[in-house]
Formats: C-alpha cells, structure tokens, sequence
C-alpha cells in the first residue's frame, strides 16, 4: 500500500519541478518573514530571485544548531503568534533546547508524512497501533500519533516507560505496530521473554523504531524475538520530527519525502556538495513549513543518498540508515550529550584534572555510561568513604549537566589516553555505527 | 605517639598491587605491615614502611597516588579479649576507629596493630589514659 501515489511515485523531473516551486516560496517567506534569514541573504548578496533552478539551493547558506539556539525560543518563526498552534522542542541538554512551531497546516502535513510513513510499514484503518515513543514536548509521540489518525488506524497512546503495562497492552489488545526506539523493543523482548511469553501469541507485525542509531544486526535480533518487520524512521524535531524519511519494507533504506523535505549530502568539512552514492553529512531543507522554514539545516547525522528505482514502486529518493555524526554528539538513552559537557562538569571539581574517558555500553539493551576520571592527590584519602565521596560527588556533577546518571570510576593518574592530536575521549561499545 | 603511613590508590585492573609493591621492592624498601581496603571498583593499600617519605617518593615517580597520613601504633596483649579491652578505651571517649590492621607476628609476646581513629590525637590522648602502649617509629622499623 502507498498513502499518497502522486506524491510518493512521480518522475524525477516532476518532483524537480515542485521542489523548485516550493523552494522559491519558501525562500520568499523566509526572507520576507524572519529577520535571521533576511540579514543571513543579505550578507550574502542573495535575494529570493536568486533561486533559478534547483542547483541554486547550493547559494543559500547553512543554518545549523547553534543558530536556531540563538534564535530561543520563537526567534526562527515566521508566522504571527496567532498561526502557531503547538511547539515541540529538541532533546538537548546543552543550554537551551531548540524550539520548533508549527501552523495548523504544518500539523496536517506532519500527519501526513507521518500517514506515508507508516503505510509504508504496512499499516491500515484495521491496525491498532500501539506508540511507545514519549508524548509531550519530545516529537516523537505525537508525531506517530497524528500519522496514526490520518490513517485511520487506532492508536493506543500509552507513551514511553512502564513496561509491565507495556506487554499487558500488547497481549490484550492485540496491537499489531509497535512504535518505539529499537533498544526499547529490544527490552521489550527480552522481558516477553522473562515472563514465558512467546511472540507467536502476540498480533504484531510490524516495529516502526526510530530516534536513535542502530544497526542491521540489531534489526535481525528485534526481527527474530518478536516476529516483526522491523523498519527505520528517521527525523529531526528541527525540520519537523518524525517523519522525514521512512524504510519500505524492501528494507533497503529510507525514502525521504523529498516534496516536503530536500534532502542534499555535504562534506562536513569542505561544505561541498556530494554526488549521490557519496557519504557525507545530511542537509535539510524544508520546502513546506510555515510556522518555521528551515533552510539548508546541517543535521549532522552522516548518510548516503540513492536514487535507484525501488522495487516498492516509490520514486522518492533512498537515504542509507545513519551511521553516524559528523560532530562528537552522542545520544545515550535518547538524550543527546557532547563530550565537552562532561568535561565542563568535571572542571567544576577543584583538584581535578580533566583527564576523563566516555565508555558507553548496553548490557541490556539500555546504555550505560561510564566515566572514567584520573585521580588527584589532592582527591585521594586513606579512607574509603572519602574515595567514595569524591566519585559520588563527580557523578552528581556530571548528572546536573546532562541529566543522565553515570557511573564514575576513578583511575590512577597517566593511566588514560593523552590526547596525541585528538584524545580517545568517547569509547562506544554499542557498535552502532557499523550497519 | 604518633606513626606515618602512606596509602596508595589501586585501580581495580590486573597487575597494579603487584606493580606498587614492585616499585618498593626495587627501591629496596621493607614493608612491616600492609592492608587492602578494596571496592568494587578501587583499592587502598596503605602500609607502614621505615622511610615513608622516600617510599612516597618513589611511587609517585611511577604515577602512583601517595598520601602519608598518621596512625597509632599499639601493643596488644597476646590473649583473648586483648583488642577488645584497647577498643574498649577509644569507644568510651566516642572515638571512631576508621580501620585497623595488624603486623606480622614477629616472635613477641604482644600483637602490634596500627589503629586509624578520625581524630588522631583525641585517640591517642584516651589510650594514654588507659595506659596501653604505643609504640614509636623506632620502635616499629627495629622491630
């Protein structure tokens, strides 16, 4: 089944031609609409009649996250207050989150990428869709939830967390999607399991898991514990959340809604542009929004574009699951941390050199942080319980700045990595960057 | 009557006891008395050894964490309840006793053990009072 077959199957050169219509329109409302973006043109001699052809999007400049932080918290809108119906933010913890407001029509055209999405997942009116992801300022629950209602699917709006209610759910009601991030199904699983409930009982048949990297192994594993077709949503709360791409069931990438969404791959260093086939970081553009266009945005999550013909019969262009970030961010159950915040919790510490190693495991399907911090002499004490302050003190440190609870494990000093150009500051043992 | 320890820091990983006593070793240095504090995750070795100073030294030129702190050294009479009766004395003034270890038995009649109350002098000054003997840093290294 396609949700929309105009959309999702033109020729390329029909979707060029309505992504240069929308790109023009969008560029015009964002020049005339918010100042950011004027000043951002101007400074480069450009004016919306500048954009010519599709190829002209290479002139505008990049906005990144730094400038949408700037703009906290409406700064980036470019509709009256009036216009805007709700607002989402990111899950950043570095200083203010990014803020993103949608118009009654971005509303409807999130629900129907969102419809796109999860037809391509094989869901109908008859499914009941049991979502996972957390409602609230977080997209990701409501994303699939308005998605779910233009489809005409049930949705069980049970949120994240509680997973004894979780499976209670999944057997009584027979729910047959399951939305969530891959490493919650894969707990789920594991405590199906725990309690001798075998998945041949259970009416799902298909996972819609997104929101954080994973890998093709990991796919077989979810695949295998729950019987599932298990596909790959990608999207970003910045251009809308959910939504901006979504795995058929040829399970061979991500066809992007590129009507709404223009997606181009960049050297992340060069800034060049890259041929299709090429990897590089992903560049965003939405060609749709009114409450907050975003031109150019750097995502940076590093990915491969395709255009190959998909034997699901849609024409949209194929995007390659992320397999990584082309900054040092990470994402540890959900919520994104930088090196640099651990290290700035660490230097509030007097005596304390930041000398520190991120070692990032998940024993059971939940990541775990670890710390590894070198010991001062100044820190150090025959007792014990004085040792033991100290680490305690450091996790609580490093708890405040990323909201994420850590286990910090002292070390003797000269013990880890110095930094020979760049210091192995980040060990991720979930290897989830090589699929 | 006071004694210098030092203690060193032991990161739980394979090897690291055996290299901090290495070190001593190799500087010729005589242990006396030793004990581990371990955590799951860290150790504490502290010791009692005739030039805390120079041990201190040396360790930290091989990275190790050093810190010399001081301890009550007694004689403890070499029969049941012989501990007891010393630890008698610090409980009735409140005195905490963060750890205890004892030496090596070296053909005495007494037992010597290396007392870490949270106030050192306050420790002293009750096992004086009950005239238990303490023993100096001359007394230790030539036992």
């Amino acid at each position: 089944m396609i949700w929309n077959e105009n959309a999702e199957c033109m020729s390329a050169e029909e979707m060029e031609e309505i992504q240069l219509k929308k790109l023009q329109e969008v560029v015009r409302r964002a020049y005339l609409n918010v100042p950011y973006y004027q000043k951002r043109l101007k400074k480069e001699g450009l004016a919306p009649e500048d954009i010519q052809t599709i190829q002209d999007i290479e002139k505008l400049p990049f906005t990144t996250k730094s400038d949408l932080r700037d703009a906290y918290p409406f700064g980036m809108f470019a509709v009256p207050s009036e216009d805007i119906v709700e607002v989402h933010t990111s899950s950043g913890t570095t200083g203010k989150p990014t803020v993103s407001g949608y118009t009654e029509r971005d509303l409807d055209i999130w629900g129907e990428v969102m419809a796109r999405a999860l037809t391509m997942a094989g869901a109908t009116k008859h499914d009941l869709i049991q979502n996972c992801y957390g409602y609230g300022l977080f997209t990701g629950g409501l994303g699939v939830h308005y998605g779910t209602q233009k489809v005409g699917a049930t949705v069980i709006p049970i949120s994240a967390g509680n997973t004894r209610r979780q499976i209670e759910i999944l057997q009584d009601f027979g729910s047959t999607i399951l939305t969530c991030t891959p490493s919650y199904a894969l707990y789920l699983a594991e405590v199906l399991e725990e309690q001798g409930i075998k998945n041949c009982d259970l009416k799902l048949k298909a996972g819609v898991f997104g929101a954080e990297m994973w890998t093709e192994e990991m796919r077989e594993e979810i695949e295998k514990r729950l019987n599932l077709s298990a596909l790959n949503i990608y999207g970003l709360t910045e251009i809308i959340g959910p939504g901006v791409a979504q795995e058929c069931i040829q399970k061979t990438g991500l066809h992007i809604f590129e009507d709404h969404f223009y997606p181009e791959i960049i050297d992340p260093k060069t800034h060049q542009k890259l041929p299709n086939g090429e990897r590089g970081e992903l560049v965003l553009t939405t060609l749709t929004r009114e409450g907050m266009p975003i031109l150019r945005f750097r995502t940076r999550d590093v990915t491969t574009l395709h255009r190959e013909k998909c034997e699901c019969g849609r024409t949209l262009v194929k995007m390659d699951r992320i397999t990584g970030r082309s900054d040092d961010m990470l994402k540890i159950r959900g919520v994104i941390v930088f090196p640099s915040q651990i290290e700035r919790a660490l230097l509030r510490i007097p005596d304390l050199e930041p000398h520190y190693q991120i070692i990032i495991t998940r024993p059971r399907q939940l990541d775990e942080l670890e710390v590894r911090v070198e010991t001062s002499p100044a820190l150090f004490s025959d007792e014990v319980k004085h040792v033991e302050e100290v680490k305690r003190k450091i996790e609580m440190q490093i708890h405040d700045e990323i909201g994420l609870r850590v286990n910090v494990n002292l070390v003797e000093p000269q013990s880890l990595p110095r930094s020979e150009g760049k210091a192995v500051r980040v060990i991720d043992n979930r290897h989830l960057g090589e699929g | 009557m006071k004694l210098k320890q030092i203690s060193i820091f032991l990161e739980n990983r394979k090897g690291r006891l055996w290299k901090a006593l290495n070190v001593l070793s190799d500087a010729d240095i005589n242990i006396r008395a030793l004990s581990i504090a371990d955590t799951s995750e860290f150790g504490i070795l502290r010791m009692i050894v005739p030039d805390p100073e120079k041990a201190k030294e040396i360790l930290e030129m091989n990275n190790f964490i050093v810190k010399v702190n001081e301890v009550i050294v007694v004689e403890v009479p070499d029969k049941p309840g012989g501990l007891e009766g010393i630890l008698g004395f610090l409980n009735s003034s409140d005195i905490n006793v963060e750890y205890l270890y004892a030496f090596v038995e070296k053909n005495r009649d007494e037992a010597i053990v290396v007392i870490r109350t949270d106030d050192v002098d306050a420790g002293i000054e009750a096992l004086e009072a009950g005239n238990v003997i303490m023993l100096s840093a001359e007394e230790v290294y030539t036992l």
